[in-house]
């Protein structure tokens, strides 16, 4: 067992070329998908390569995971290895960050440049020739160009739907704190129940958030073509709800594994990514709700 | 636990499966340096095409809608398929190789950053085969040229950029944490050869920006299908915030596909000069500080899009300083070459190139950033001067310095000298041939990527395409004596340069194809 002290390089696997055709097929069925939607023509082959994708697509992670479990398990992992997987995880959730701080930008430049010049603002005051009648405000109700662009009747009421999920998305944050720190004391039945409570709170605000889109939708005109406000409201909520949802399943996936009595008071990788992750969602969140819904 | 004794004792997997299903660093650096020369050559076919046209004034061969393509495809495959991930190649040869690490910190995620490129490029390929025709916008893709008016194939090319995007991103994590991770005990961030170090200021770079390439292509998708008005300004957007998007992630880009050159020149140079690299400490700091600013200068990109006199002015200045930390890394190659006892192998020859041809497109660039004379140089062959004067005699030669330089230790075998020269000389006049009449007609004003031009520019464009097509056909002969020294080259030495130094010189040559699954001792020079 002495060989085991040096760094674990896995044997040939089929996960990664599994991975890439299920990659390949599922965005090239969406693409596909979304192309003949355009050219309105049949998308049934589109639709069978998305499916299969994303068929392919969670297989792999299934398997895949399943693999890396089984090795630590096997106590193949050194402390070296355990550190490769934290330092991989911190990275990947730093261009995570940066995929949102792209559109955080966009945000800023457009309430800060584009739509004041759109109005004449400036020491250019060219833009506002386009649209003479055009008046910046924000939110942006009126489009400049509101037949292309039909106008917001209202927007979200921040202290409403998004107050109750901003509390429900960082009260999640403190339990999963403390489904950690049950993990760390080895108390299984709290690590369960507060695990499972954060999984809870996560799907509630999904699910407002859902009820709000359709609100938004079917009552304040406020749409993805409603002009700019609508476009980076629905981006930013958009994505972010997306990485809830992913969020969700991973925390799904570690309670799964908690029942299968994985993880131990010192090893627990993971749970600890997982976590991280989500405390990421939720930074999120709560610079999206200042700047989104707030300001 | 069976198959982890069998990997640590036994060579490669037979047959198509040991490429396919590989974990090994030294398989995959092969598998993407093999995909980049591909991709190279298609690029160049698309180059090929290009200057075919541009050989005489008028319309001869293609149509205008195709020679956008052209343009378009050429850029986007030499730097997403055949720049970037021969990068990405030398980093898995070398970066394990030379901090004594046994692989990659993840190679199994290291096979799969590799494996996603190929069904990329075929995605971003088969737009040429559709109705419409492939994207036709430029590699830059601005609105509305990519969301009003592009082709239907612009969907497809948005996912293609996603695949090429979570490729880089994973396989920088990779690099990133084999060296912060997996250095041989005892081997501080300071004792790291200067290719390890620009390849972990180049994946940072590329975790930071990749990011927004796929915000930026997920906008265009949202504008083209979805309704949105991010790039409308009949919407309250507006198009040039694309091009603030998209430059900030393709100026660090540029350094991205440049860096790791820097850290290759740095490499040759003190083996051949056989002195150690002047200032290693200046050296670090240089790409650190040019690293930081390749964040804050994207808009001297867009001088003539109408910024607010304050943006024109802080992008000017900002760009220029650029020119100090590089300055700094010409003067160190410089001066690790003063009064060095020289050869001038083929590596040496292309890395002297390098610095030569580089600082050329170095100067070009502070000429260019003066924000009132870009006015005039915007959009003209002065620009495409530049750039090209950076990447193919900068990247393009760095990396060809590269496989000369640690072929022998790959493959084992010893190219052919006399044609390695030759190589060189017909790559360098090819070069040089093409890119530096550019100068004077985009002086002149003649515009880039169009495909006809006033009769004036008619000389110097017979000579740029003379000279593009001696360069490209060149390149058959660097393939030529590729497959030479692997099929019947003499066999090297494990020291085949007597002046080099650093740990992936140390194990046997050929490399064998696991090394150091135990940590190497570190004997301190």
């Amino acid at each position: 067992m002495a060989h085991h002290s040096a760094y674990y390089v896995p044997p040939q696997s089929h996960w990664p070329i599994i991975g890439a055709v299920g990659l390949f097929l599922t965005l090239g069925g969406a693409a596909a998908l979304i192309y003949s939607l355009q050219q309105e023509s049949g998308s049934l082959l589109a639709q069978i390569m998305l499916n299969s994708g994303a068929l392919i697509l969670a297989g792999m992670m299934i398997g895949w995971f399943a693999a890396v479990i089984a090795e630590s398990r096997q106590g193949l992992y050194s402390p070296q290895m355990d550190r490769s997987f934290r330092y991989g995880m911190s990275w990947f959730i730093f261009s995570e960050v940066m995929f949102f701080f792209a559109f955080f930008g966009v945000l800023f430049y457009i309430r800060v440049f584009a739509v004041p010049w759109l109005d004449g603002e400036g020491d250019k005051g060219l833009a506002s020739m386009l649209w003479p009648q055009f008046q910046a405000s924000w939110p942006l109700m009126q489009a400049p160009n509101p037949e292309q662009f039909p106008p917001i009747r209202e927007v979200i009421n921040p202290w409403h739907i998004p107050l109750i999920n901003t509390i429900l998305l960082v009260g999640s944050s403190f339990t999963l704190l403390a489904a950690h720190k049950a993990l760390k004391r080895e108390d299984r039945s709290k690590l369960k129940s507060w695990l499972g409570l954060t999984i809870v709170l996560g799907l509630t605000f999904l699910g407002l958030q859902i009820y709000e889109y359709i609100h938004a939708y079917t009552e304040l005109d406020l749409t993805l073509h409603s002009g700019i406000y609508g476009a980076t409201f629905f981006m930013l909520t958009g994505f972010h709800g997306a990485h809830v949802t992913i969020g969700s399943i991973i925390l799904l996936v570690l309670l799964l594994r908690v029942f299968q009595g994985h993880f131990t008071p010192d090893s627990h990788f993971a749970f600890e990514a997982g976590s991280w992750y989500w405390h990421f969602v939720d930074v999120v969140w709560i610079f999206l709700f200042t700047t989104v819904y707030l300001l | 636990m069976s198959a982890y004794a069998e990997t640590l004792h036994h060579g490669p997997a037979k047959g198509i499966s040991r490429w396919i299903l590989t974990t090994n660093h030294k398989d995959i650096g092969t598998l993407y340096l093999v995909f980049s020369l591909i991709m190279l050559f298609i690029g160049g076919t698309m180059a090929f095409v290009i200057r075919a046209e541009l050989f005489q004034p008028g319309l001869q061969l293609v149509m205008p809608e195709f020679f956008n393509q052209m343009t378009t495809m050429h850029g986007l495959i030499m730097i997403f398929g055949a720049v970037m991930p021969a990068f990405v190649g030398l980093a898995n040869w070398q970066v394990p190789l030379m901090i004594g690490a046994p692989d990659m910190a993840l190679p199994r995620l290291n096979n799969f950053s590799f494996w996603i490129l190929p069904f990329a490029f075929a995605m971003l390929l088969s737009t040429l085969f559709m109705p419409g025709g492939a994207p036709d916008f430029g590699w830059t893709f601005y609105a509305p040229l990519s969301t009003t008016y592009a082709p239907p194939s612009v969907t497809f090319f948005v996912f293609a950029i996603h695949m090429m995007g979570i490729s880089s991103i994973l396989g920088a994590i990779n690099v990133i944490v084999t060296i912060f991770n997996m250095r041989a005990p005892g081997m501080k961030m300071m004792d790291l050869p200067l290719f390890v170090w620009s390849w972990l200021i180049t994946a940072f770079l590329l975790i930071a920006v990749m990011p927004v390439l796929a915000a930026v292509v997920t906008m265009v998708l949202m504008d083209v299908h979805f309704g949105t008005s991010f790039f409308s300004a009949a919407g309250g957007g507006d198009p040039v915030l694309f091009q603030h998007v998209f430059w900030f992630f393709a100026h660090p880009e540029v350094y991205i596909m440049v860096l790791p050159a820097f850290g290759v020149i740095s490499e040759i140079i003190p083996t051949f000069a056989r002195k150690p690299l002047f200032g290693y400490r200046a050296m670090v700091l240089a790409t650190v500080a040019i690293a930081f600013l390749s964040f804050i200068v994207w808009a001297h990109h867009m001088f003539t899009v109408g910024m607010p006199l304050t943006g024109e002015l802080f992008f000017m200045y900002t760009t220029m300083l650029i020119a100090v930390p590089t300055g700094v890394k010409v003067f160190n190659w410089i001066s690790t070459m003063f009064r060095g006892a020289m050869t001038f192998e083929t590596p040496m020859l292309f890395a002297i190139a390098f610095i030569v041809l580089f600082t050329i497109g170095g100067l070009s660039g502070l000429m260019l950033a003066i924000a009132p004379a870009d006015f005039q140089y915007h959009d003209t062959y002065f620009v495409v001067a530049h750039f090209h004067y950076v990447l193919v005699p900068g990247s393009v030669f760095g990396i060809i310095a590269a496989v000369y330089y640690w072929l022998p230790k790959w493959s084992g075998k010893m190219y052919d000298e006399k044609l390695g020269q030759w190589h060189f000389w017909l790559s360098f006049i090819g070069v040089n041939l093409t890119f530096f009449p550019m100068h004077f007609v985009g002086l002149a004003g003649m515009p880039r990527r169009i495909p006809d031009y006033a009769l004036q520019f008619a000389d110097f464009n017979m000579l740029t395409s003379i000279g593009a097509f001696l360069f490209g056909t060149t390149q058959l002969l660097f393939v030529y004596i590729l497959i030479k020294t692997v099929r019947s080259g003499k066999a090297a030495d494990q020291l085949p340069w007597e002046g080099a130094r650093g740990l992936e010189w140390s194990v046997p040559t050929p490399a064998p194809y696991h090394t150091f699954t135990t940590p190497p001792e570190l004997n301190k020079e």
